[in-house]
């Protein structure tokens, strides 16, 4: 390109102009944030508010002066519900936008796709999503409740207060299978049994039999670790056949995606689940969160466990660099495993340096009027599944999903 | 004792969803060879009109026995006429033409009542058998189902319509020679069939989650059904059904559910092996 007299006077009186404008942000002086999430298609009931959570938290961290003085810029990828597009976009994350951290994936299958090319490629993952526990990486952290958290409290709970015969009905999946080991294990513990374990194919919507079953066995109290639509039919089942005035339940899975506003108040009150996340909640963190919710987004309706654990997860990352004072990965992982905590809607949450699993609250939840109200709140439960198995201080090389032997 | 009236009860009323689930299939596929697979879609559009009607404060009763069926077999009607009418006797275009019939239908659902599972509360309470808790609204669904058999064996084996239309099925040219407009006996049926499944999708709204993939859930077992049945509408239908789901729910109960499903296309393949024209083509032929 030719450059004559009047266009280079022109040119570089915007340039200084440009120098002196202190707000600008330059993209090449940006920190990039991936965020890698199901939008549409069947898993957006869950990527929907999860994406909106990031958006709010980068909003948030960036109003409140950015990291190291550097604004966030998010880069997302939609994934559509299809697990081969998450290789593809991760691999696009990495190499072309070149970013300093991803946040997402939703399914088990979908962070096994992506997290050995994050790893491979040295660029900082957080998988915040409650799961079946036993990622051992130091690449990646994971926010979300892992099944002992939740049963640790729940099971005895429930115990304590219908009996100690338990039935167990759980999705037939890794999730569904490692949650029902985990009952079993506590239930032991608290001096109770398990009678019987029922696992169900997700597509399975007919609980007629199991019904039926479940009342030869007579237990005090049902668990259920059921998940997806076609299960939630056995709510129903149950509720039609009587059953929910008869035997109480509990369970690790219904409310994930706000099912208990499907159910009517009938068919969902009175169960017991186990969450780091309520509505009813009464804590200002959770307050404040709620309100700056609804002026951003208009409902708090769609809001779920997992959303509150991403927008966690993006306030944890944050909070990490900035005390790294850079978004290297290597210096940011140093400073999260220092003991890094932040007080979000759900109350403290601390990495674990040795299995980047968290600490956090979890609180009993009992569905009244399809709401969600906490009964009792425990404070700081360790994520003891993953430490079964996991030491990333002894072997920092790790990077195997750890299935739990209990 | 309780336990045994129990497990039957069950097991009739897996043979009631069977029937339920297959009875417009087997109208539409049994009586014109037409596969719809857009079949389960349209029980799912029969729950989606139940709930909305609900919704609007319709009574429940009218919601899964008048408006599921009558919204179902309006659209069912607008489809031949719009697109199967095209196709009648071109069996893979009309599966091509159906199922990308069903992928639209799911993407209708998705927009309109989002991505999300709904349902409607169970009208009829929960009664004892002996020690058990039983669900009062099982046995709606199996009398639903011995009505819809009833209704269906009735038109085609009573009435002056069911005779034209099982005439015109046979043997159309015939049937035109008579003076019977066959391009009307087909769209009436067809009309029938759709309205069958839209009754099955309001009875079952109340024991399901419904969303908008929940077709998939019906459309194998009621291809499995109305296949291993035979020609014969009703006589095969029930046949299969009754076997099916007695099936599927004594390996339920004698371990657990899926084991029964694996149970119920172990039978399917067996019986397809030994009659490869159903159960019709081998007994009961020349029956309805």
């Amino acid at each position: 390109m030719k450059i004559d007299r009047r266009q280079f006077v022109a040119g570089t009186a915007a340039a200084g102009t440009t120098a002196f404008l202190p707000n600008v942000v330059q993209a090449a002086d940006s920190i990039k944030v991936g965020s890698i999430l199901d939008t549409s298609g069947i898993f957006d009931l869950y990527g929907k508010p999860m994406d909106k959570a990031v958006t709010m938290a980068i909003e948030e961290i960036n109003a409140a002066g950015g990291i190291a003085g550097k604004q966030l810029e998010k880069v997302a990828y939609d994934t559509q519900s299809n697990m081969a597009l998450y290789t593809q976009f991760a691999q696009k994350l990495t190499r072309q936008d070149k970013v300093d951290v991803v946040h997402g994936g939703i399914l088990s299958a979908s962070r096994e796709a992506i997290r050995p090319t994050l790893r491979k490629s040295k660029t900082l993952y957080f998988y915040n999503v409650q799961y079946e526990g036993g990622v051992c990486d130091r690449n990646i952290f994971c926010t979300g409740v892992t099944p002992a958290q939740q049963a640790e409290v729940l099971v005895p709970y429930a115990m304590e207060k219908w009996g100690k015969k338990i039935y167990t009905l759980a999705a037939d999946y890794n999730y569904g299978q490692i949650t029902a080991k985990w009952i079993e294990h506590y239930a032991g513990k608290s001096g109770g049994s398990v009678v019987q374990t029922d696992f169900f194919p997700l597509d399975v919507a007919d609980f007629g039999s199991t019904i039926a079953k479940i009342q030869e066995a007579a237990p005090d109290m049902i668990m259920s670790a059921l998940v997806g639509g076609a299960h939630l039919s056995f709510y129903r089942q149950w509720a039609a056949a009587g059953m929910n005035k008869k035997i109480p339940m509990a369970s690790t899975t219904l409310g994930a995606g706000n099912e208990q506003v499907v159910l009517t108040k009938e068919e969902g009150d009175g169960i017991l689940l186990a969450y780091s996340f309520s509505k009813q909640l009464d804590r200002p963190e959770n307050k404040a969160f709620l309100d700056k919710w609804q002026a951003r987004f208009g409902s708090t309706d769609d809001i779920h466990e997992l959303a509150v654990a991403t927008y966690q997860g993006m306030h944890l990352w944050a909070a990490g660099a900035n005390k790294a004072g850079s978004v290297d990965r290597d210096k940011v992982i140093e400073a999260l495993e220092s003991g890094v905590s932040i007080t979000g809607p759900t109350g403290k949450i601390t990495v674990d340096a040795k299995t980047h699993h968290v600490v956090t609250d979890v609180h009993i939840v009992e569905v009244g009027d399809q709401k969600m109200n906490v009964v009792k709140s425990f404070d700081q439960r360790q994520p003891v599944d993953t430490q079964l198995v996991c030491d990333l201080e002894a072997n920092p090389g790790d990077t195997t999903q750890y299935e739990i032997k209990i | 004792m309780d336990y045994a009236a129990v497990v039957i009860v069950e097991i009739c009323y897996a043979i009631a969803v069977l029937v339920l689930i297959s009875a417009g299939l087997a109208v539409v596929f049994g009586m014109m060879r037409v596969i719809n697979l857009a079949h389960g879609e349209f029980i799912t559009l029969g729950g989606y009109a139940a709930i909305t009607a609900h919704g609007l404060g319709v009574p429940i009763y009218l919601c899964i026995l008048i408006v599921a069926p009558v919204v179902v077999g309006l659209f069912g009607l607008l489809v031949e006429r719009l697109i199967v009418r095209f196709l009648y006797g071109r069996l893979i275009n009309t599966m091509l033409a159906t199922w990308g019939l069903s992928l639209l239908m799911i993407g209708g659902f998705t927009m309109i009542f989002g991505n999300t599972t709904t349902g409607i509360p169970t009208p009829i309470a929960g009664f004892t058998l002996g020690r058990y808790q039983m669900s009062g609204y099982n046995l709606f669904v199996i009398l639903m189902a011995v009505v819809t058999i009833a209704i269906v064996y009735g038109v085609l084996k009573t009435t002056r319509a069911g005779l034209i239309a099982r005439g015109a099925m046979q043997n159309p040219e015939m049937a035109n020679a008579f003076g019977y407009n066959t391009s009307r006996v087909y769209m009436m049926t067809f009309t029938a069939g759709a309205a069958l499944s839209g009754l099955a999708g309001g009875v079952m709204a109340p024991l399901v989650g419904l969303n908008p993939a929940s077709g998939a859930n019906y459309i194998a077992k009621s291809f499995i059904t109305v296949i291993s049945g035979g020609t014969a509408v009703v006589s095969g239908m029930l046949s299969s059904a009754t076997l099916f789901g007695a099936v599927s729910q004594i390996f339920t109960f004698l371990s657990t559910s899926v084991i029964g499903e694996i149970a119920l296309l172990v039978a399917a393949v067996v019986l397809l092996r030994l009659l490869p024209t159903g159960i019709t083509g081998r007994f009961l032929k020349d029956r309805i």
